[in-house]
């Protein structure tokens, strides 16, 4: 059990770390920068918050299968996917959470920090520095969404013994063989996990 | 202001109305069933005969034969169909369940990759699979198990344990993969894989026909991979609010003529060959009688 438990935080946290870092200088494009269609593609990202994981795991199912565009790179069924497969789902949420935290910041921080001689991105920098407390939010609630979710981890891992099984995928598999005394000691590690990370988010938020 | 707020609010819950009322008459009578028995479309083509002859609705569970047992002790389901003949045997003597009837049969396949790395076509079960952990040892094949303790699951293990091997051993080694899901899915990851699985001849069939799967059939027949399925109405004395005239209702019409025929004719159009033998009818009139042994043995039926 405390290996699937372990593989569930790594695969998970691999995929925040990954939509981090793709999202962080998406977040700081879109949340510092004014040009044409931004609040349009601020409202996608909005929306995309919602895409449903099954939906996002069939297309990524269909992607990658032996018989797919990406067939070749034999990613299905493997931690790689589901690690993929769960960066793409909470970017959306990374680029939301980060670009609210950095517009809230006081514009005339960046101009200071100019003013003051910093370049570009040393002033973005410094937004990002004092909007912090936002970005550990957005890398919670990003966590906190793809260690819960089921499709992604079901299409894409296949709950593979000791390969690409997971709690949540654990806990659909138990309660469908009857174990029920397993699944629900996985179920209350998750909640556990969720509960805690929520609690944390609604902490830094508060404040 | 208050007026124009209701409407769409009153509007909105007259729409739910037909939703409600549907789920307000229930499912019908309540079938926990296997995932390779459901997955063929063969259970939704009988209930549609049953519904033109005049019977009720029925909805099927399709959950692991495991959970099966458990939905069936817990008052969820009326009815059974399943293939773990042991288990069978044990939820009957425990009281749970009225009697059994072998509904329907087929074979077992063993499916690999079309290269066979292993050599193992046309070789009896068991010798396969030695050869299969034979390569697998090597590095040459891998297994896909079920690991869902469905029936397929059980007649997995059966077969390893015939050939020598202990199923719990086999899950410590790097070749043998454990999916632990329905049987289309392990098949899916045993084609991307490109490793051996034990297959009911049905999902296979289904998933070879739509292009889905490239995988081979390289082993079937014979006794050891015979797979029956039988029907056991939940005894309603046991356990409460079980539908007890309504399981009797549709087993009748499963072992009758007609559902014979439908169950025997099941897939003859679209794979060319059925993907279910009539079972009932084969016991009923002898007309195989080697088939029909096999199936007394497999089914447990004398003992």
């Amino acid at each position: 059990m405390l290996d699937i438990v372990l593989r569930s935080l790594w695969i998970s946290g691999t995929a925040t770390l990954l939509a981090t870092a793709w999202g962080l200088p998406l977040a700081l494009l879109l949340g510092l920068r004014e040009f044409r269609g931004r609040r349009a593609l601020l409202s996608l990202f909005h929306t995309l918050m919602g895409l449903p994981t099954v939906t996002l795991g069939l297309l990524l199912f269909l992607l990658l299968s032996s018989r797919g565009p990406l067939g070749p790179l034999h990613l299905l069924y493997t931690p790689s996917a589901m690690i993929l497969g769960q960066a793409l789902l909470v970017t959306p949420i990374v680029v939301t959470f980060l670009c609210e935290a950095l517009e809230r910041v006081d514009p005339s921080l960046r101009d200071l920090a100019r003013t003051l001689g910093a370049s570009e991105r040393q002033a973005s920098l410094a937004v990002l520095g004092e909007a912090r407390r936002g970005a550990v939010l957005a890398v919670l609630a990003s966590f906190n969404r793809a260690v819960s979710e089921l499709g992604v981890a079901m299409m894409l891992g296949g709950n593979l013994h000791g390969y690409t099984r997971v709690m949540t995928t654990a806990i659909a598999l138990e309660t469908a063989r009857g174990e029920v005394l397993l699944s629900l000691q996985l179920a209350a590690v998750l909640l556990a996990l969720v509960f805690t990370l929520n609690l944390a988010v609604n902490l830094l938020g508060r404040r | 202001m208050k007026g124009r707020n209701l409407l769409p609010i009153l509007l909105f819950l007259v729409l739910l109305l037909p939703a409600l009322h549907s789920s307000l008459r229930g499912p019908g009578l309540r079938v926990a069933t296997t995932t390779s028995l459901y997955d063929t479309g063969l259970l939704e083509e009988l209930a549609r005969a049953y519904r033109e002859g005049g019977g009720g609705r029925v909805a099927f569970f399709p959950v692991g034969t495991g959970q099966a047992f458990l939905q069936a002790r817990r008052g969820e389901a009326d009815l059974l169909l399943v293939h773990a003949p042991a288990q069978e045997v044990e939820f009957v003597r425990e009281g749970w369940g009225e009697n059994r009837s072998v509904v329907a049969c087929n074979f077992f396949v063993l499916v690999g990759p079309p290269g066979d790395p292993a050599g193992v076509e046309n070789l009896p079960p068991l010798l396969a699979l030695r050869r299969i952990a034979e390569a697998g040892g090597e590095g040459r094949a891998r297994w896909v198990s079920r690991g869902d303790l469905s029936g397929t699951h059980l007649k997995e293990n059966e077969l390893w344990r015939e050939a020598g091997y202990d199923p719990e051993d086999l899950r410590r080694e790097g070749w043998y993969l454990e999916t632990g899901a329905g049987m289309g899915q392990t098949l899916l990851v045993a084609s991307e894989k490109g490793a051996y699985t034990l297959s009911d001849l049905g999902t296979l069939l289904t998933y070879l026909g739509r292009g889905l799967v490239n995988l081979r059939v390289l082993v079937r027949g014979g006794r050891e991979l015979l797979n029956v399925y039988s029907a056991i109405p939940v005894n309603p004395e046991r356990v409460r609010g079980v539908d007890g005239k309504g399981a009797g209702r549709f087993l009748e019409f499963l072992l009758s003529e007609e559902g014979q025929r439908v169950v025997g004719e099941f897939g003859v159009e679209r794979y060319g060959e059925p993907l279910f033998l009539p079972a009932a009818e084969i016991l009923r009139e002898n007309s195989d009688p080697q088939l029909a042994s096999w199936i007394r043995e497999v089914a447990l039926l004398e003992g």
